[in-house]
């Protein structure tokens, strides 16, 4: 769950959304991640060198300016209030960069079992899609997956880590992948 | 006068099994010694295997390997042999006063010769409480290189004989082998000897894989693998090593897959839209079918040995419980209803029961049940266990149990049914998700 600063600023934000400085987002990118460059994998593909310093059109302002992930209760796929604040963001977002495709991959704390946290990973992240389409982005625009409890983005065994791990994070690149 | 066994040789590995003409003959019995495995058991039988004849290396190599597969089911005790005089041959009678004093109930007598690239091993069990051979001697022919797998064979029989069990040391296992920190793990499949001897690598390290599951035959693996970025299925030849995708579609979710008994179908769980149901593929055709059409999670199927049902995991209770249905499909039968929550269920070779994983409150479990749902019983505890897998005679669970935080690693354990003789794998690495093959031929 969000702390109270947290949901202190993303209401300012929902105000003024362009111009506000959003919090650090609760999870490290995955770039330690051996597969980033697999397929559909948790891979940052954005234009880092030919962009206008600032620019909003790139997938690392999605990641740490529109907040890419949203995190669910113990055992839970529905959205939260909070996780609709920040999908409605990505959700906008997405609209004014239609060259940009998503993919949403859901993920679950390690309790549980392999298979059912796969499914589980993927329900969220369904909840995820279907919530940026009702807000229009195109169906097409968006894949989504399952990494269940492969990929935690923290390693303790404790509810302060499994509540960040509870998640689904949306990762957008323009090159097609996510077609 | 001795009774022929003919065992079928092994076609792929040379190894062959005949009986030896050789020593004196077996008498019949009518009592054979035996010991019963129930839970109540406490005292392990004693056991003899004294440094076996032939060529010196390999014959207690053999040696080691035979008395590690007995007295590590925790059934036998070997007792130390150095105050018995060594018999001069394989032939020569047994002293049976000789190991009654030592408190010995049991005895192998065994002979290992070398030539060239290939071994045969003879051996004998002895009942020392009534002073006599417990069946046939029996010869074993291999390559060299199976010289394991000739040990294992000796122990299986010696192990049925004294138990009354089928036997399962001559197995392997496959598993997934986990490197690299807790959130970007790296992991491979490999393929093992049941004891951790002869692992062989089955996959590099470049995608994502998870939960390999053998075919009856031992032929083929079933896994999920990330290659293509969302998880799908793939089939392995194991001899080859050569694999190829039975799903492609990524517009969806396909995982847990497991082989029918025959090895035509492959029953699985696919996701669509964020609902999971259980699919079944025939394996030749790749033509599927949805077998659940239920709004809540399905998963972890795994066929009954007759191949004509189905148990599986779903929440549509609201909680994880665990269902059997028919391999047609239609409205399945709860099967748990204890406290807690219950996946990843496997029915064991001799058809009888259902091996599980149950979730109470914050530990983690390993339990068996039987098909009804009736006698559950909880063989382990932990802060995670997951993911049993029976051995070929169904009186062994393998398993993965997690220890927690940051630095947490996944390690195979093993149990026997009645809940005792919990071990760790021989193992210098972390590994998850076993899957025990059959029988070796």
């Amino acid at each position: 769950m969000m702390n109270a600063a947290m949901k202190t600023a993303l209401s300012g934000c929902l105000l003024a959304l362009a111009a506000c400085a959003q919090p650090a987002p609760p999870v490290a990118p995955p770039v330690a991640d051996p597969y980033a460059s697999v397929g559909g994998g948790a891979v940052f593909q954005g234009d880092l060198t030919g962009g206008t310093l600032g620019s909003q059109a790139t997938a690392e302002y999605f990641q740490s300016g529109v907040g890419n992930t949203v995190l669910f209760p113990a055992d839970q796929t529905t959205l939260t209030p909070d996780a609709r604040n920040v999908l409605a963001r990505q959700a906008e977002w997405l609209t004014q960069h239609g060259n940009f495709s998503a993919i949403v991959q859901g993920h679950a704390e390690e309790t549980g079992t392999r298979e059912y946290n796969l499914a589980l990973g993927a329900r969220r992240a369904s909840a995820v899609q279907e919530y940026l389409v009702a807000q229009g982005v195109a169906p097409d625009r968006i894949r989504t997956l399952s990494f269940g409890k492969e990929r935690p983005a923290e390693t303790c065994s404790e509810e302060t880590c499994y509540a960040k791990n509870r998640r689904a994070v949306t990762i957008v690149n323009s090159s097609g992948a996510g077609a | 006068m001795f009774r022929k066994l003919i065992l079928a040789p092994a076609l792929l590995m040379a190894l062959s099994v005949s009986t030896g003409v050789f020593g004196t003959a077996a008498h019949a019995q009518d009592t054979p010694l035996r010991i019963e495995i129930t839970d109540g058991i406490i005292e392990p039988m004693t056991i003899a295997i004294p440094q076996f004849h032939g060529t010196p290396d390999l014959a207690a190599k053999v040696r080691s390997v035979v008395a590690d597969d007995l007295t590590g089911t925790g059934l036998f005790r070997e007792v130390p042999s150095d105050s018995v005089a060594k018999a001069a041959s394989f032939s020569e009678a047994v002293s049976y006063d000789d190991w009654r004093t030592i408190d010995t109930q049991a005895l192998v007598s065994a002979e290992v010769t070398q030539n060239g690239d290939n071994i045969s091993v003879r051996f004998r069990l002895f009942d020392i409480i009534s002073g006599q051979p417990q069946g046939d001697g029996m010869q074993f022919d291999a390559r060299a290189a199976d010289w394991r797998r000739a040990a294992h064979k000796i122990a299986d029989q010696v192990y049925v004989r004294l138990t009354g069990e089928k036997p399962y040391f001559d197995s392997r296992v496959a598993f997934v082998q986990e490197t690299g920190p807790k959130n970007a793990r790296i992991k491979r499949i490999g393929v093992m000897d049941y004891d951790g001897a002869n692992i062989l690598w089955m996959t590099d390290s470049s995608s994502l894989v998870l939960a390999p599951k053998f075919s009856a035959d031992g032929r083929r693996l079933l896994f999920t693998s990330y290659d293509s970025g969302f998880p799908q299925i793939q089939v392995m030849d194991v001899a080859t090593v050569t694999s190829r995708a039975l799903t492609v579609d990524q517009g969806s979710m396909a995982f847990a897959p497991s082989f029918s008994p025959d090895g035509r179908s492959v029953v699985y769980s696919h996701e669509k839209g964020g609902n999971t149901d259980i699919w079944l593929m025939d394996a030749g055709s790749g033509a599927q079918r949805s077998l659940t059409t239920a709004p809540s999670i399905e998963t972890s199927p795994s066929f009954s040995p007759d191949g004509r049902r189905i148990v599986f995991e779903s929440d549509r209770s609201g909680t994880p419980q665990l269902y059997i249905m028919p391999v047609e499909g239609g409205e399945p039968t709860r099967i748990s209803f204890g406290d807690g929550r219950y996946g990843s269920p496997v029915w064991s070779p001799k058809g009888d029961m259902i091996a599980f994983t149950k979730q109470i409150g914050d530990k983690f479990h390993i339990g068996v049940m039987r098909t009804d749902g009736s006698s559950e019983k909880m063989l382990t505890e932990s802060f995670l266990d997951e993911g049993p897998t029976w051995a070929p005679n169904g009186r062994v669970v393998m398993f993965t149990r997690v220890t927690p935080g940051g630095n947490g690693q996944p390690r195979l354990h093993s149990v026997d049914i009645t809940g005792r003789n919990m071990r760790p794998m021989k193992l210098d690495f972390a590994a998850s998700d076993p899957s025990w093959g059959p029988l070796m031929p």
